[in-house]
């Protein structure tokens, strides 16, 4: 009996009436067109939003030739502004990423009051406006505040100059290496440290061969992110900066004086190059994503 | 190999109230115990009973709030975990997933900066005595459960630790791997002869491996012995219950007397013959017997339900309006030729008896709590 049903119930699906069959591929053909709809659309809106711009600024960058593209890049402005952003982007990832890994570290093994706070508080940048970060910056180191005062006695301008430039990328790429890390600490947990400590090895060994080392990929993310964010970085740094050509000035202001001083071609030739840095940037940081991802699934 | 490998002193651990809600609770209170050198200890409790606690304070993974704890008869209390040499085993195996099986073995070696050819023949000698030959270029994630372990045991084992650490070994793997393993540790620790102390709350597990097992309830030492010691001699409620399985019996006592009702019973092992008043009567199955003729240390019952279990039958039997279970050998059982509603008389080989001044209800509701009764 128990033998005879199991038969039936395992022939009843090829032996389907042959209407419901065609009613079911009429469904699955259904489907087929609306996954190509929804696919069609998303392309025209990228590459209305995205590639339509992207290919325009190479156009008119490119559009009297080579030449005239490299001259612009060739003024001492522009050069001055692409090394000014590469320093500042250099030192604020190395700062960012040695303080975020600290961040990182207490806001993931440390239980301590006050810890909810301090965790939405690392989110601040991402909610202020640049502009306004600027201002705070400004409020606090500017000759009328009280900072700005004590280090001015110190011969030391911060406003208006490149310390305050670095002070406001820091605080507008912050949060990236310690949300990028402090996931994968969590998911890590304590106990391989555990592990390393009672095999002998000291606090100093542990983070050298464990954390670091698991944390890895995760790092690297974060320091990219914080890379694209301090070279991209415009309403902060235009505040405190006073935008002073040849002196304060970062590649992106740079664009925008061009701009606003009708030269088109270095406005392009700049943006060009930015660009091309940020398409860099990407790339690296979707080779980076495939590892940290591959790191999760090897978690158990 | 005489000394103790491990003394605990009085040692206390307080848990401040988490702000999920949780109470600040007394995890660990006042244990002292010791385990002689090379000498397998077992911490055995139900979950939530501070065992795990006891074993990270040993490891210096945890801070005692007081105490002391002393290792190979030198005062470790306030040293820290890298500084004590000791093997750690972890439940979830902690092994390092961003290294080959290899360097996983190796690591305590090489913080410790051993000599290189040290090391390759220390490696090799512990790849083999985890029966892992073959495995060494493997990662953590290319490995079975069970296969983890080993080499987490071969990781603590290799830098030469006057002590071993297990915390719930295998309670990450499944029945028969556990049971396995369990047997092959056995042979091993018989084999390694290192003083160790492994935490489970799985008492057919700590009868396998233990020398000695330490019964951890609340917090609290409850007994310290040898396994038949702990079944056949339990010194509390709470260890008769939690260790296999037993009937909780509420009676009077007078005067070495039992009385079921109206029943009397005179029970010849009865180790307080003095005891009066409320009692609770501790049995295990396997020490209830039935026979065909009355008699003053046997109380008239019935036969309710009879289950075969293949190596043994279970009997349920009511007197007096209580439940008792039985537990009789196949061949034995077979022999009886027992049969539903049939009347017998019940006796108690051997059992424990307890002052009631917890009430019968609270002992039963615990009893529940454990999952030994319904």
């Amino acid at each position: 009996m128990m033998f005879e049903k199991a038969m039936t119930e395992g022939l009843r699906p090829k032996s389907l009436p042959s209407a419901a069959g065609q009613s079911l591929r009429m469904f699955k053909q259904d489907g087929v067109w609306g996954k190509r709809l929804l696919l069609g659309a998303v392309l025209i809106w990228f590459g209305f939003l995205v590639l339509l711009p992207v290919g325009e600024i190479v156009l008119d960058a490119l559009s009297d030739g080579v030449i005239p593209f490299l001259t612009a890049l060739h003024t001492p402005a522009a050069r001055h502004a692409f090394w000014l952003t590469l320093w500042i982007t250099i030192v604020s990832v190395l700062i960012n990423t040695f303080f975020g890994l600290i961040l990182a570290l207490v806001l993931a093994q440390q239980k301590f009051r006050g810890k909810t706070f301090l965790n939405g508080l690392v989110d601040l940048p991402l909610a202020v406006s640049p502009v306004v970060a600027g201002f705070m910056f400004i409020v606090l180191f500017g000759q009328q505040g009280w900072l700005g005062r004590w280090f001015e006695q110190g011969g030391i301008q911060i406003v208006f100059a490149v310390p305050g430039m670095v002070l406001a990328t820091i605080f507008v790429s912050l949060p990236f290496v310690v949300r990028e890390v402090v996931p994968v600490l969590m998911e890590c947990g304590l106990e391989q440290e555990e592990a390393a400590r009672t095999l002998g090895a000291s606090r100093w060994q542990t983070f050298w061969r464990i954390t670091l080392p698991s944390i890895r990929w995760g790092l690297a993310y974060g320091v990219t992110l914080t890379t694209a964010r301090s070279l991209g970085e415009f309403g902060a740094v235009l505040v405190v900066s006073g935008s002073i050509i040849g002196r304060t000035q970062t590649a992106t202001l740079h664009i925008h004086q061009e701009f606003n001083d009708f030269h088109f071609q270095g406005a392009f030739s700049a943006s060009l190059v930015l660009a091309a840095v940020s398409f860099l940037l990407l790339i690296i940081m979707e080779l980076v994503k495939k590892h940290v991802g591959n790191g999760q699934t090897l978690v158990r | 190999m005489n000394g103790m490998g491990i003394i605990i002193k009085n040692i206390s651990k307080r848990f401040p109230a988490g702000k999920d809600g949780q109470e600040e609770f007394l995890a660990v209170d006042h244990v002292s115990f010791e385990v002689p050198k090379g000498h397998l200890v077992a911490l055995l409790g139900p979950s939530g009973s501070g065992k795990s606690t006891i074993l990270r304070i040993v490891a210096g993974l945890e801070e005692p709030d007081s105490g002391d704890i002393f290792l190979q008869e030198e005062d470790v209390t306030f040293r820290p975990a890298h500084e004590r040499g000791i093997g750690f085993v972890f439940q979830h195996y902690a092994l390092f997933k961003h290294m080959t099986v290899w360097k996983n073995i190796a690591f305590g070696l090489e913080v410790r900066k051993s000599c290189p050819q040290e090391l390759r023949g220390r490696v090799k000698k512990l790849l083999e005595l985890v029966q892992l030959k073959g495995y060494e270029d493997r990662y953590p994630a290319q490995l079975s459960g069970g296969q983890r372990q080993r080499v987490a045991l071969a990781r603590a084992l290799a830098p030469h630790p006057s002590v071993l650490l297990l915390d719930e070994p295998f309670g990450a793997l499944d029945a028969k791997v556990r049971r396995n393993l369990s047997s092959w540790l056995r042979r091993l620790h018989d084999e390694v002869r290192i003083t160790s102390v492994f935490v489970t709350h799985d008492q057919e597990e700590a009868f396998e491996i233990a020398d000695e097992i330490v019964v951890i309830n609340r917090g609290r030492v409850e007994q310290i012995g040898t396994p038949k010691d702990i079944y056949d001699h339990p010194r509390s409620k709470f260890v008769a219950s939690f260790i296999g399985q037993v009937n909780v019996l509420e009676c009077h006592a007078d005067n070495g007397a039992i009385f079921f009702g109206p029943e009397r019973l005179m029970i010849p092992g009865l180790k307080s013959p003095s005891a009066k008043g409320e009692v609770v009567l501790l049995i295990r199955p396997e020490n209830v017997d039935v026979s065909f003729e009355a008699g003053n240390d046997r109380l008239p019952g019935d036969i309710k339900d009879i289950r075969y279990r293949g190596d043994r039958y279970e009997i349920d039997l009511e007197v007096e309006g209580l439940k008792i279970n039985m537990k009789k050998d196949k061949v034995y059982g077979e022999n009886l030729n027992l049969a539903l509603g049939q009347r017998v008389f019940v006796r108690f080989r051997r059992c424990s008896v307890f002052e009631s001044e917890e009430g019968h209800a609270a002992i039963r509701a615990k009893l529940q709590s454990l999952g030994y009764i319904e």
